[in-house]
């Protein structure tokens, strides 16, 4: 199941994104508060690359603006990318009536980035998911262990290079002894 | 293991272990960390090492009070402690105890460690996971075409709406439109699946506060509905009908006639239900002002759907993001006040006639025509051709072994799902299976914001209070 051989495949960078100004004056207010952030916008939502160490600055003049409903928050494996993962964080504004979806890269080294969790209670468990199957390190956060996992499970299992089958299990193989 | 005599190994006829050979052995075992089949130990003594550690919690343990960081940390900002610590309350009065995860009322298997003082429930942690099976890494292995057969069993009260969230994604992504008859089935079946997900809540949410016959009673009509769900499809649950770029089959003939029963038979049953439980004084006592979660603390902890809509939140992602032509139909939203146990009853109640109310509508104007994309990319060519001309055989083959191949993008589709919304976030990288599926599930959100609910309020709401959510755990786990 699990191919041993030495992938030499050079990381990829990630797709360059070109920064542009949101028509939204609220957005593009914040555009200029924060100079790293690339804003691109879709049918239903915005989206927003965010560099790690700003993402609690961010969700918060987000939350000030009206973007204060805590949807979902993921952690992507892109293994051959630099930045290697990439977390997902989506808001919903009620009063506006849009999406944001910031997009943060994270270092494939050692994978951090700051918690959320103080801006949004919202965001505790799905961080601890994200640390449970990612590894993603989310520095402050309260109470950050396993939560999907036994707790001494070894690995995460939503990296790439963690493969499927690769887990004894009881009965495995019991098939082929007879 | 020989200096706590209390220790027996081996059998209970012999409690001694003053035979040498026996205390040999358990201190060469000492250090076996293996599972002992006969490790007995005698109850009101000290407990041996043993024992201490095959109770211990781990990472999952309640954190100690004087190092937590605060409920405020813990439980977000908005949530208000209204906790008063009662002096005449000693430690001894406070004990953790352990709800689950084997208990007929956590739908499912769900743990909840409480915290209580007396008869109130200081704190409270939910412990998730008992039914993780790595659906998500799963659905990396599984092509675009297969990817329903796995999300519908997510959350298998409402298998429609998670395989509609799924398909609605791959054909954003792939740009590909679905005839009007196909979006027409899906709004059916999907709206039916939320009559019959709310009418097991009520079943549900009756037997756990008392009302034992109101489980008998929800459980039969939810039967009709899943009794025309498997004419449909072939299956009670987890059909696998509705796949990228339209439905699995057209409807079967004389369809109208059973949908027609059920909007007799289903109203019938739910006039029945409002007569056992609204006016019911023990219903009422044992639901009003209970379990209460306010507005704020909705948006905070990401409560969607009826839960959100029954602290008066005016959110529904059919009415502000319409999905699968869900506009074309007049539906109410039903909203509720107090956001307490009771309002969450009601809301589902009302949601139930509203829903009723689309299906009636998408029978009366079911348009004609193809119940899938006539786009040869994602569906394979008709049956008569393939006995005319090889390519077709091979596109056929090809379809459903290789299967087709998405543009690369990454998409974030919701429905609203019976218990609320249901995200999915899928990325792709050009290939013929999604380089990574992401469900965002209402249910763990819902879970997640249990403790605002509870705390502080009796033990014996707890039930209440849960059922109330309608968690699946099969959508939280994944």
């Amino acid at each position: 199941m699990t191919d041993n051989a030495p992938d030499t495949t050079p990381d990829q960078p990630a797709p360059r994104v070109d920064r542009t100004i949101p028509a939204d004056p609220t957005l593009a207010r914040l555009a200029g508060e924060f100079g790293q952030v690339v804003f691109v916008s879709e049918t239903d939502g915005d989206v927003a690359h965010v560099p790690a160490a700003d993402v609690p600055a961010f969700a918060a003049a987000l939350l000030a603006v009206g973007y204060d409903v805590f949807v979902d928050l993921c952690g992507v494996d892109y293994l051959r990318r630099k930045p290697r993962y990439e977390v997902v964080i989506n808001l919903l504004s009620y009063t506006r009536r849009r999406r944001m979806r910031i997009r943060v890269g994270v270092d494939g080294a050692d994978p951090q980035m700051p918690s959320i969790s103080s801006v949004f209670p919202g965001a505790n468990y799905y961080e601890r998911e994200t640390y449970d199957l990612f590894g993603i390190a989310f520095t402050g956060h309260p109470d950050l262990t396993r939560i999907l996992l036994p707790d001494d499970w070894e690995g995460h299992p939503l990296r790439k290079d963690y493969s499927v089958g690769s887990v004894p299990v009881q009965f495995k193989g019991a098939h082929k002894a007879s | 293991m020989s200096d706590t005599p209390n220790v027996v190994t081996g059998d209970l006829e012999a409690p001694t272990i003053d035979a040498p050979s026996q205390s040999d052995q358990s201190s060469s075992e000492s250090t076996d960390t293996r599972r002992r089949l006969h490790d007995v130990w005698v109850s009101g003594t000290e407990e041996p090492e043993w024992v201490r550690q095959s109770t211990d919690e781990g990472a999952q343990e309640l954190l100690p009070e004087t190092e937590e960081p605060g409920l405020d940390a813990q439980r977000g900002v908005l949530v208000t402690d209204d906790y008063v610590v009662d002096d005449s309350i000693n430690d001894e009065e406070r004990q953790v105890i352990n709800m689950g995860p084997q208990h007929p009322s956590t739908h499912g298997v769900l743990r909840l460690q409480l915290e209580l003082e007396g008869e109130t429930i200081r704190r409270v942690k939910p412990i998730i996971g008992y039914l993780h099976t790595g659906m998500e890494k799963t659905a990396e292995t599984l092509t675009w075409l297969q990817g329903p057969t796995n999300v519908t069993r997510m959350d298998y009260l409402s298998p429609f709406h998670n395989e509609l969230g799924y398909s609605l994604a791959v054909e954003r992504l792939l740009g590909v439109d679905v005839p009007p008859r196909a979006e027409a089935i899906r709004v059916l079946m999907t709206e039916l699946n939320r009559v019959s997900s709310h009418l097991l809540f009520l079943a549900t949410q009756g037997m756990d506060i008392g009302a034992v016959s109101m489980m008998i009673y929800g459980w039969r009509e939810r039967e009709l509905v899943l009794r025309f769900f498997e004419d449909v499809t072939g299956l009670r649950m987890n059909h696998n009908y509705i796949r990228p770029g339209g439905v699995a089959a057209d409807l079967p003939d004389g369809w109208e006639d059973t949908v027609e029963q059920l909007l007799v038979d289903v109203p019938a049953g739910v006039a029945e239900y409002e007569e056992l439980l609204n006016d019911n004084p023990i219903f009422q006592d044992r639901t009003l002002g209970v379990g209460v979660i306010t507005p704020d603390e909705c948006k905070a902890f990401g409560v969607t759907g009826p839960n959100a809509r029954a602290s008066g939140i005016d959110w529904d992602l059919r009415k502000v993001f319409p999905y699968s032509g869900i506009e074309h139909y007049d539906f109410e939203v039903p909203l509720g006040k107090h956001g307490d146990v009771f309002d969450r009853y009601y809301i589902r109640v009302r949601e139930i006639e509203q829903s009723l109310g689309i299906v009636r509508q998408v029978m009366e104007t079911m348009p004609a025509g193809d119940y899938r994309t006539e786009d040869r990319k994602v569906t394979p060519p008709p049956r008569k051709r393939i006995d005319e001309s090889m390519e077709a055989l091979i596109h056929h083959f090809k379809i459903f072994t290789e299967g087709f191949k998405v543009p690369a993008g990454e998409v974030y589709q919701a429905v609203e799902s019976p218990r609320g919304e249901l995200g999915m976030y899928i990325v792709s990288e050009g290939g013929a299976k999604p380089w990574r599926v992401h469900v965002r599930g209402p249910s763990f959100a819902h879970v997640q914001a249990l403790p605002a609910m509870m705390t502080d309020s009796l033990v014996a709401d707890t039930i209440a209070t849960l059922a109330s959510t309608d968690p699946v755990l099969g959508d939280v786990d994944r």
